[in-house]
């Protein structure tokens, strides 16, 4: 189901919350812009937040004859989404599965899922290196269309530590590092512009650096940014693109 | 669904991934059901020993000797899940009537020790079990992390090994007399999390803390695992908030860094019948102080922050006390 892929990206981190999900949404909606043709698939089963992400946890999933259809953005159907969020009843309903579970969906998310031609599939994935990213390393290991990982750390040392882990980790599945981004580096006061570094500042990059790792830049925080997300539907009808 | 996949207490030795509609290799029909056919472990599954796990009344033995077990809790990654244990852990052992435990159940990114400032250390064994780490006279503490060859070896771990570790923890570890226990959790609502409840069903369990941020992004993971926490069994204690609005130190200027448009910690609390316990406002140096493994609370004890965290902890214990 993947041959009609251009390219596979995955977005990492060993720590949880510092931006998986907003760096693939971004990365999404910039290549959608750029006039490609984007699909994302969510492979945090337990905790799906792409849904909410882009807007749309009213979507369902649909079964044709050639398998899932993926949930489409907007008419256009430049950017296609898949998220185990689809297909609860409830969006407050817990998913507890155990890795057996997890890895049998993760399974059919890569054979079932009918996805159009599409210039890249971003795959936007849980914390950790357990039983999600065994399962997808081993789904994609034989697919030459898989160019890597884009790993997301925060600056203080605490998630640096966690990141290493998944870095070690990229290394033993044979997934190529295409850079690091540095999530959360900086706050501008709107009050006053004086920046502070909530989460102190430059562990991403001299990480990148004493790994030598690409390092693809630092993003500050801007509560704008988390607004846009909020207000959902708002947000889509003043998106242009 | 979850009473089956809870009665599964995974068996560690399997030497290939179960299947995915695995009964579990202890229940009455691990070798026969239907899923087992074709299944590498199905000689083995069916050649182990049947009936309940032979290593929970010894984990009941170990814990039999802490008054209150709490977990900390969250759906959602990078909440403060573990700032806030170490943070409970220090205000705990601040009163030197008390002894404190913290273990550390997040396997594959076991921050507690970094936030405690022993992750240099390393685990001894003795006859009675393995000696958490003591961070001071009443404060110990156990993490996977001590048993790392290197501070950045990944733990490419599925479940099933994850929950033989956590039994361990829970079995081999010689605590002592404890009158709190308090166990740090990974995002999510997995494994780890159906291996400790399970275990320490028959021990008991105080309650859980459950930990968020503002935005509905996290609060939409917090409710699955509010929702988990309903169908295994576990009490909510109550919800904390934790990076709600950052004051900025140069001109005292407050802004909503995670906006809470759905009303944040509190209206979900409200929402769910949950006590609501506090929130806690960002301040870089709670950051600054858990890389260090600094105590926050004794660093910077007039901060606001700090006194949040404080109320915070007081209504917890009141929460926990009460019960008894």
């Amino acid at each position: 189901m993947l041959d009609n892929i251009d390219h596979i990206v995955l977005v990492l981190s060993g720590k949880g919350g510092v931006g998986k999900s907003s760096v693939t949404t971004q990365l999404a909606l910039t290549l959608v812009r750029q006039g490609y043709k984007v699909g994302v698939l969510d492979i945090d089963l337990t905790g799906p937040s792409m849904p909410r992400m882009f807007g749309i946890e009213e979507g369902k999933i649909h079964q044709s004859s050639k398998g899932w259809v993926p949930v489409y953005y907007d008419d256009s159907k430049r950017l296609a989404v898949m998220s185990l969020g689809f297909l609860l009843g409830d969006r407050g309903n817990s998913v507890v599965w155990r890795g057996p579970k997890k890895t049998g969906m993760i399974r059919q998310f890569i054979k079932d899922v009918q996805w159009e031609h599409l210039d890249y599939l971003l795959v936007d994935t849980p914390p950790g290196t357990s039983d999600e990213h065994i399962a997808i390393a081993e789904e994609l290991r034989y697919c030459a269309n898989v160019d890597g990982a884009v790993v997301v750390t925060t600056p203080q040392l605490v998630s640096i530590n966690d990141v290493r882990k998944e870095l070690n980790f990229c290394q033993k599945v044979n997934f190529k590092v295409l850079g690091l981004v540095e999530n959360m580096s900086g706050f501008v006061c709107p009050h006053c512009a004086e920046c502070t570094n909530i989460f102190s500042s430059g562990g991403g990059e001299a990480l990148a650096k004493s790994l030598d790792l690409p390092f693809l830049g630092s993003v500050p925080i801007d509560p704008t940014f988390n607004e846009l997300i909020e207000r959902q539907n708002e947000w889509r009808d003043s998106w242009d693109g | 669904m979850l009473t089956a996949t809870h009665q599964r207490l995974t068996n560690t030795h399997l030497p290939t991934p179960e299947p995915e509609h695995c009964p579990g290799p202890e229940s009455e029909n691990a070798g026969k059901s239907d899923a087992c056919a074709g299944c590498a472990n199905k000689e083995i599954c069916e050649s182990l020993p049947k009936g309940p796990d032979p290593d929970l009344p010894l984990i009941n033995k170990r814990l039999a000797n802490i008054n209150h077990k709490v977990l900390v809790l969250s759906g959602k990654g990078g909440v403060g899940k573990s700032t806030f244990t170490s943070m409970l852990s220090w205000a705990l052992a601040a009163d030197p009537g008390l002894e404190i435990g913290a273990m550390d159940l997040d396997i594959c990114g076991p921050s507690l020790p970094k936030m405690l400032g022993c992750e240099n250390e390393s685990i001894h064994a003795s006859n009675s079990g393995w000696s958490p780490v003591y961070i001071s006279d009443n404060l110990g503490m156990m993490s996977i992390q001590f048993l790392l060859p290197k501070e950045d070896s990944a733990i490419i771990w599925r479940g099933a090994k994850k929950n033989g570790l956590i039994k361990q923890f829970l079995k081999d570890v010689d605590w002592g007399q404890l009158d709190y226990l308090v166990i740090d959790t990974p995002p999510g609502t997995s494994d780890e999390h159906l291996s400790v409840t399970n275990y320490m069903k028959d021990a008991g369990i105080d309650g859980a803390l459950i930990v968020t941020t503002p935005q509905e992004v996290a609060l939409l993971d917090v409710r699955k695992e509010i929702d988990f926490c309903r169908k295994a069994g576990v009490k909510v204690l109550g919800i904390v908030e934790n990076m709600s609005g950052f004051v900025c130190p140069n001109c005292g200027g407050e802004s909503k860094i995670f906006k809470p448009t759905t009303g944040g910690g509190e209206r979900l609390a409200k929402e769910m019948g949950l006590k609501f316990l506090g929130s806690v406002p960002l301040d870089p140096r709670i950051g600054k102080s858990c890389d260090s493994g600094e105590s926050f609370l004794d660093l910077y004890p007039d901060s606001p922050a700090c006194e949040a965290i404080l109320d915070v902890v007081d209504a917890l214990r009141d929460e926990i006390e009460s019960e008894n």
